[in-house]
């Protein structure tokens, strides 16, 4: 594991401890999840007792412990999708992908997530695949949609 | 690198530069790339449209890249001035045609023309379209006008004149009196009066003394705060900078939801243009006030939103509230005087200054002034975001902006204020939208958000929906919302498995009073808000639910069936290959069977048959 990079992100936030947050979003950007190591390491390099950083890592939804999939498939919960069908759409993806969210597939292909809202409301139900989004979805769509990324 | 403007007169030249070579007759063409647009292709749009321009020679017709416009619904939206010919759903194939018919020979394609579905008319002009015609738009209409990245745009239509004129021809005295004239009240949920915030906290002692906005828009199903800090973020910069000088800080930060990330992207480089053209930073614009805004990013958890919650997490450390009676006007951000306003109500700021408070305090009801932003979005035709003065009836903005229910069905309820707030019925349309009458009916203003749902929705599963939400979203801190919640989620989804028991209403009713006095924070608070209004107006559906072992509107899961009509059934096989949980089998040309341990209930089988041979039931 390539400590340096934790070492220049701890250094570009002065290795101040109000910045954890941020820090870990940035070791999160970087590594695409939170490695035990780099916690180990935030916690002797900023003094932080390491429950607290756990604390703070599992409250926020935005961070992974674990490693995830090359394709990050999160499916909208919000009210606006909620109403138009987005119930269906995750039973749907979940069938269709054979995980739970918050699971990878066995091959690594897919990390399947949820979320509440990406603010794309009026074209929902809304699927949001590597950050670009898809709307107006059906069962179907999902499905298609979920094919065309199991092979790349 | 821009030059720095040292003075009000600096910024008044460069103004006129900006707009000097302004043609009122020339061409020029507002493409939509807010989120919406970009789900529907907008960027592709672009690019054709600036190639084809290219090609043809076409260099003095300038493409105004522009943050939302609000009818996403109709998206990729296309404006072409002088004349405000709207086309939507343009497509990267249109634009061949539109560079030679409309750019080139001043003609109206017919076939991209809005065609109005109430009258079944044709409207080419923007402004005669119903959705903008009965919207006043004083915030989001300046999307229509700029590119969210161009500082310029921004000061080209006068941004950053209110700032100069409270810099150097009011003190912040004046400042907090007039916002206080026009009746600002926050439009992050409370409707907190803007004024007595900022003058708590000028008065305060300690320093440094900070600004807050927050952009965190945790209601699921909104996102006005999105597309103005997207298509317009020097507004809110601005806004904040006013709020500063009024209050006396020199810090701000600007709160933001990870999953926005187009929003962040731009308002890190306006903070970075002001900061090069002396808007930020020190002596802003020669005078002797200093500010700086540093943006901090959220971490995805609605009760981040929360003021108290949101400091500890600006703090690097776990959102948790802390009690009320401690007032974040005095110990707020690192336990200094700190004030905090959502999005829009930053960005309302310039505009009171420029346009004055009395001329502002014209618009809205007598408690309620200004415009509102609301999310329009679920059962409805024209979804997207809508701005209307305070006081506008709900059958206002769902029928004559909103263009009706989707597919001619019945209306049925219409949530708003998010998972604070409650559903309101079809009696209840004629309701004046501000903040006070809201609240009297059993919902509230909220952040805007406005769910319309149809005769397919069901109540007991929209309740179900909010509690479970909000027990996921509960930070754990006191008891009665983590328990509480936990408890009235379960019912819900006891009724809605079909198990539900007469008793269970009064659990609900018991568990929502327990959760009102006793939680910490407006979360918990304000929670029974959804469950309540769905009793309050729907109660025959949950009887429906806990005595027939029934959901009127086919929705919740374990109450409904599909299954296969054998006398329609033609054995086509297309039900068997799309069902994705194999619960469907049969050979072709012979009757199809559905069985029901497998079935997820997708609805694929219903979708795809050709013959109306499965039903739902
Ligand atoms: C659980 C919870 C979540 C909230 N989320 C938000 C939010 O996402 N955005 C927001 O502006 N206000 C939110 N608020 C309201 C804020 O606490 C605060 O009142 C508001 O930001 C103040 O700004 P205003 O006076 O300009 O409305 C939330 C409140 C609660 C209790
Ligand atoms: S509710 Fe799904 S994008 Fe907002």
């Amino acid at each position: 594991m390539d400590l340096t990079k934790v070492d220049k992100i701890l250094t570009n936030h002065k290795n101040d401890k109000a910045m954890l947050v941020a820090i870990l979003q940035d070791v999160q950007d970087e590594f695409r999840y939170l490695p035990k190591e780099v916690l180990n390491h935030i916690s002797k390099s900023l003094n932080i007792p390491l429950p607290e950083i756990y604390d703070v890592s599992t409250f926020y939804k935005a961070f992974s412990l674990k490693p995830r999939g090359k394709h990050i498939c999160s499916i909208c919960m919000g009210t606006a999708c909620h109403v138009r069908g987005a119930p269906v759409i995750l039973e749907t993806a979940k069938t269709h992908l054979k995980i739970e969210p918050g699971q990878n597939t066995p091959n690594m292909q897919y990390t399947l997530n949820t979320v509440n809202c990406v603010g794309a409301c009026a074209v929902g139900p809304v699927i949001q695949v590597d950050g670009s989004l898809y709307g107006n979805l059906t069962s179907m769509k999902t499905i298609q949609l979920l094919k065309k990324f199991e092979k790349d | 690198m821009a030059k720095r403007l040292l003075s009000w007169n600096d910024l008044k030249t460069l103004q006129k530069e900006l707009t000097k070579n302004i043609n009122p007759k020339s061409r020029w063409i507002a493409i939509c790339e807010g989120t919406g647009c970009r789900v529907y292709g907008c960027l592709d749009v672009s690019k054709a449209l600036e190639q084809e321009l290219q090609k043809q020679g076409l260099n003095n017709v300038k493409i105004m890249h522009t943050g939302c416009h609000g009818f996403c619904e109709r998206g990729t939206l296309m404006v072409i001035h002088p004349e405000g010919i709207f086309y939507s759903r343009v497509k990267p194939e249109d634009v061949v045609e539109i560079v030679e018919k409309t750019i080139k020979n001043n003609q109206v394609i017919e076939r991209l023309v809005y065609v109005d579905p109430q009258t079944s008319k044709k409207i080419p002009y923007e402004k005669d379209i119903p959705f903008y015609k009965f919207q006043k738009r004083m915030l989001l209409g300046q999307n229509q006008k700029i590119s969210p990245t161009s500082i310029n745009d921004y000061i080209a239509i006068g941004g950053y004149q209110a700032l100069a004129k409270v810099l150097f021809e009011m003190t912040p005295e004046q400042v907090i009196s007039e916002v206080k004239t026009a009746g600002l009240r926050g439009r992050g949920g409370g409707g907190f009066a803007a004024a007595r915030k900022w003058e708590s906290s000028r008065k305060a002692s300690g320093e440094p003394k900070y600004i807050i906005c927050n952009a965190d828009e945790g209601d699921p199903g909104a996102y006005m705060d999105r597309s103005v800090v997207e298509g317009n973020p020097h507004s809110v910069i601005e806004g904040m900078i006013i709020g500063a000088y009024a209050v006396g800080s020199s810090d701000g930060y600007i709160y933001i939801r990870h999953e926005y990330p187009l929003a962040l992207h731009h308002i890190t480089e306006a903070i970075k243009q002001a900061h090069e053209y002396g808007l930020l930073g020190e002596n802003i614009l020669g005078s002797k006030f200093t500010f700086d805004i540093k943006i901090s990013r959220g971490g995805g958890a609605f009760v981040a939103g929360e003021s108290s919650a949101l400091m500890q997490s600006i703090e690097g450390r776990v959102a948790e509230p802390r009690a009320k009676y401690v007032h974040m006007a005095e110990h707020g951000l690192y336990n200094k005087p700190t004030v905090l306003n959502n999005v829009e109500t930053w960005a309302n700021v310039p505009l009171i200054i420029n346009m004055g408070s009395a001329a502002y305090g014209k618009i809205g009801t007598e408690n309620s002034k200004g415009t509102k932003i609301f999310s329009l979005v679920g059962k409805i035709n024209n979804t997207g975001l809508v701005e209307v003065p305070m006081g506008v009836t709900l059958k206002q903005i769902i029928y004559d902006i909103g263009g009706g229910i989707k597919q001619g069905k019945k209306f049925k309820a219409v949530q708003t204020g998010g998972p604070s707030g409650g559903v309101l019925p079809a009696d209840k349309l004629d309701l004046a939208v501000d903040f006070d009458r809201l609240t009297e009916a059993g919902s509230m203003m909220g952040s805007g958000g406005m769910i319309v749902m149809d005769e397919d929705n069901c109540m007991v599963d929209v309740a179900k929906y909010f509690i479970g939400f909000l027990q996921e979203e509960s930070c754990g801190k006191c008891v009665p919302c983590r328990e509480g919640l936990k408890r009235m989620f379960e019912i819900l989804n006891k009724i809605t498995d079909g198990k539900g028991e007469e008793s269970d209403m009064q659990t609900l009713d018991d568990l929502s009073q327990l959760l009102n006095d006793g939680s910490l924070c407006g979360l918990g608070n304000t929670a029974q808000n959804p469950v309540l209004s769905t009793i309050k107006y729907f109660r025959d559906e949950y009887e429906v639910h806990i005595r027939d072992k029934k959901c009127p509107a086919k929705v919740c899961k374990a109450l409904i069936r599909y299954q296969i009509n054998k006398d329609k059934c033609t054995g086509c096989y297309l039900c068997f290959k799309n069902c994705p949980s194999n619960a469907i089998t049969g050979q072709i040309k012979q009757k199809h069977e559905i069985h029901q341990d497998k079935c997820i209930k997708c609805g694929i089988c219903y979708d795809v048959c050709k013959f109306d041979a499965v039903t739902k039931e």
